[in-house]
């Protein structure tokens, strides 16, 4: 029988760690402040039966607006301990958005994170009739409002206790009651490819990919994570609530927003997930950072980075680690990968992941070279995060991995990647018809193309419906051309279309910061965006990185002709999703004029090559 | 809690007050408007103790206050900011608040020097209240320990609020507090003064150029011009003045 479910996990670490350890640290008042295990299992208990007075019931939803903080995982195990279904939602989602979401899920209660996400609720709540509470965690500027609707999580809080001392057995019965197979979570899946669904993800999904990533990479009691990802992103569920749950690690809370950076520093992680966007940034930083630093310590980061490179070519040759490149390793770090980890609070880290997006091979070279075990992962919220994984000993930016312990993966004729294993999900919610359509006899249909390789590693092209076929009949990877692309740090975000066409094409958004810290530094004024984006000297720029780009593909997927959007992609416009991914229909539906240009020409042009050719 | 009693203050043969009266309530926000060289800095310039009245008298809750010295008058909570930014450019967001502090302070050079006990315990405190009451109430969090001169203007001008809430004040002195602040900013600024009065329970007087914000946000409004009152009332009832439209407001101004 299978009865394990996250609360009854916290209920078992509490036990075993009691206040031995800190189960999460929030910074407050500019301190940070612990909580223990036997507090926060304390916590969970109070809210579930708080939200039990409040009528909740076991099937119910709710749902969750509200950034990382304490309240979050509260509320989602408070649910979960009850029987009732969790769902996060964005907090830069729009009114709109919150509502189609709260219909569709029918939810009972909202837990919103302060004043702004409360309005937005109450915007829309005429829509949403079967909502009957909303659960306010910071009261700040609510204090006039004088609504029934609304409650404070301190109350919903207070009134758990008091039921506590009521019916003192009665959360361990509710606990009790649940079961591995139940729903743990409903995860809106991010809908690169279109309208979003909502994925049941059970307690049994989520700790056999927390158990079987563990058993790849062992995360340890006392570890230190920080959660700064929305939550309503499969990938922080996996590492915050399943993962610490399992091991007992500490999950720690940035003050706000903003200082995250430098609460990240102060943390000093263990382990850290990120999609492809914070690595990509990161890279950018410290390449203009050194780019504006003085001669020797250019010299001194070339050189680092010339030896980091030797000693992953020598490990990769050799299949192991060696005495020799661990002295070129030493050298580098000495150099400058020491301060680099330390500026970027990456000094701790044991594992560092990468996934949600493809990343590029660049910047993935770039961070090994540094020292840093950063790992590609594979997986999606339908397999509750990750199913694949590099295993320490064999990292390679080629692939993403192997499976994980538990997770069976197959290449279907079609090119498409097939999972199976306990990790699987339940179903769309509401949507049978999507479901029949994902799972077949236990098999996911991901909807990604790739290959499997003959040590077993999976290899992740792209999306099936992204990959090109190109003018020669060969496929290929608009992702790998784009992320070509965004290794410069004067590419924000770039967008390859080609398939069925007669040549490769490149929408390219600028990153404002560097190019213009380039226009400032080349004397070069400019106002907004749109004007930066129009300047023939930026164009001239980027055509740069496109020639250097084009010297490392296949002639047939080069890019021949490309243009600048003149204004930043943005969720709110429909062109990335809330976990910042280009929606690619979206994008090429909105500039469609301007793809209709780019291919306008009735010959086909010669790519911009630097002179030479291929190198 | 304020009554200015026939405040007269002249530099020279040039009176830049003649006789000016008013009487803020407390809990009040009182707002004082009028022309450029008006004399609006300057009847700021007399409560705070930065000039000595010529003549008249300043009421402070009962009490006399017109010979007290400025930190004097600080030590009995009024704190004011100032029009152009006075911090100290070179020190942290967190010192310069610190310093707005310091008047608290009842550990002397010695015990400081020591550091030890009591001293030290009494710095935790205040930089406990610090942390609470003002740092996550003004939102610096992310910028309390960066230099004050490296910040954007607006963000300069909510740091100077944060050093003038610091004093733990009952009456707070504004001058100018928006100027020179785009729409979102002055917006911003607004909601932090509205809300620190609001919770710290402040009685709040300032000097604003930008009408949209007194009209939103005062209780009563003082007219200046040339040194004198010219009207005083409810923001509704000043703005129908024809004196304060001619003299000030201009007579082609329209009431949003």
């Amino acid at each position: 029988m299978d009865t394990a479910t996250l609360p009854r996990l916290l209920a078992a670490q509490a036990l075993r760690l009691g206040r031995r350890q800190a189960a999460l640290r929030e910074k407050k008042y500019g301190i940070w402040q612990e909580v223990t295990w036997e507090e926060y299992a304390a916590c969970v208990r109070a809210v579930c039966l708080g939200l039990a007075a409040l009528g909740l019931e076991r099937g119910e939803k709710v749902a969750l607006i509200s950034g990382n903080r304490p309240a979050w995982p509260y509320v989602e195990l408070a649910a979960q301990s009850l029987g009732a279904i969790p769902l996060g939602i964005f907090v830069d989602a729009l009114p709109e958005q919150v509502r189609a979401v709260l219909e569709h899920s029918e939810a009972r209660i909202v837990l919103v994170e302060d004043q702004e996400q409360a309005d937005k609720v109450l915007s829309v709540r005429d829509a949403v009739p079967r909502l009957r509470w909303i659960v306010v965690d910071d009261m700040r500027g609510l204090e006039t409002y004088r609504d029934p609707m609304l409650v404070s999580l301190a109350e919903v809080t207070a009134r758990g206790r008091e039921e506590e001392r009521r019916a003192p057995n009665r959360y361990d019965t509710m606990l009790a009651d649940g079961a591995g197979t139940d729903v743990a979570l409903l995860a809106y899946t991010s809908g690169t490819t279109g309208a979003s669904k909502a994925a049941m993800v059970s307690h049994r999904n989520l700790l056999a990919m927390a158990t079987g990533v563990a058993q790849v990479d062992p995360v340890r009691e006392g570890d230190q994570i920080v959660s700064f990802l929305p939550f309503a992103w499969v990938g922080e569920q996996l590492i915050s609530v399943a993962i610490a749950l399992h091991v007992g690690a500490t999950v720690n809370f940035a003050e706000k927003p903003e200082t995250t950076r430098e609460d990240l520093r102060e943390i000093g992680p263990h382990v850290v997930i990120a999609p492809p966007r914070f690595w990509e940034t990161m890279c950018s930083e410290y390449q203009v950072r050194i780019a504006g630093a003085g001669w020797l310590k250019r010299r001194a980061a070339r050189l680092a980075f010339a030896l980091g490179t030797r000693a992953l070519a020598g490990d990769a040759q050799a299949g192991r680690r060696q005495w020799n490149t661990r002295v070129l390793r030493g050298l580098a770090r000495l150099l400058a990968f020491r301060s680099l980890h330390d500026k970027f609070g990456l000094s701790r880290i044991r594992y560092a992941y990468t996934g949600g997006a493809p990343l590029g091979p660049e910047i993935f070279r770039f961070f090994r070279a540094t020292g840093l075990n950063l790992k590609q992962v594979y997986g999606q919220t339908e397999t509750a995060g990750i199913c694949v994984l590099h295993p320490d000993d064999d990292v390679r930016a080629e692939t993403v991995g192997k499976p994980a312990p538990g997770t069976r993966v197959r290449v279907a004729e079609t090119g498409e990647i097939l999972v199976a294993g306990d990790s699987v999900f339940l179903g769309y919610y509401k949507d049978p018809a999507a479901t029949a359509r994902a799972l077949d006899d236990g098999w996911l249909h991901t909807g990604d193309a790739g290959t499997l390789d003959a040590r077993g590693h999976l290899v992740m092209i792209d999306r099936l419906q992204d990959v090109l076929r190109l003018a020669d009949g060969s496929r290929f990877s608009a992702a790998l051309i784009e992320n070509k692309l965004k290794f410069s740090p004067y590419v924000r975000e770039a967008v390859v279309i080609g398939a069925d066409r007669p040549y490769v094409v490149a929408l390219i958004q600028i990153d404002i910061d560097n190019v213009g810290s380039w226009a400032e530094a080349s004397r070069l004024p400019f106002t907004t965006f749109q004007d930066l984006s129009h300047k023939t000297e930026v164009t001239a720029l980027v055509e740069a990185v496109v020639t250097r780009v084009n010297g490392e593909l296949p002639a047939p997927a080069r890019i021949v002709r490309f243009a600048l959007f003149d204004k930043e992609l943005h969720a709110d416009d429909g062109e990335l999703t809330r976990t910042q991914k280009v929606r690619r229909g979206a994008i090429q539906d909105k500039y469609r004029d301007m793809i209709t240009a780019l291919y306008a020409s009735t010959e086909v042009p010669a790519p911009p090559l630097a002179a030479g050719g291929v190198r | 809690m304020l009554t200015l009693d026939a405040l007269h203050l002249s530099f020279g043969g040039v009176a830049a007050l003649a006789g000016v009266s008013l009487h803020v309530d407390a809990g009040d926000f009182f707002a004082i408007i009028g022309p450029n060289g008006a004399g609006k800095t300057s009847v700021f310039n007399c409560i705070s103790g930065i000039y000595a009245p010529t003549r008249g008298r300043i009421l402070f809750e009962g009490k006399d206050i017109t010979a007290l010295k400025p930190h004097q008058r600080a030590q009995l909570r009024i704190a004011r900011t100032f029009q152009n930014i006075a911090l100290f450019r070179g020190m942290t967001v967190l010192d310069n608040v610190k310093i707005g502090r310091h008047v608290h302070l009842r550990s002397g050079v010695l015990a400081c020097g020591v550091y030890y006990g009591r001293a030290a315990r009494e710095e935790r405190l205040h930089r406990a209240a610090i942390e609470r009451e003002i740092i996550d109430l003004l939102e610096l969090q992310d910028i309390r320990h960066q230099i004050v001169g490296t910040l954007p203007y607006g963000l300069q001008k909510r740091v100077e609020l944060a050093r003038a809430l610091a004093l733990d004040p009952v009456l707070l002195l504004l001058d100018e507090p928006t100027a020179g602040m785009n729409a979102e900013e002055t917006e911003d600024m607004v909601r932090f003064i509205l809300y620190v009065k609001q919770v710290k329970r402040l009685t709040v007087v300032m000097i604003e150029h930008d009408m949209g914000v007194v009209m939103d946000i005062s209780d009563r409004v003082a007219v200046l011009d040339f040194g004198q009152k010219i009207a005083e009332g409810a923001p509704a009832f000043v703005q129908r003045d024809p004196v304060v439209i001619k003299a000030y407001l201009g007579e082609d101004f329209q009431v949003a």
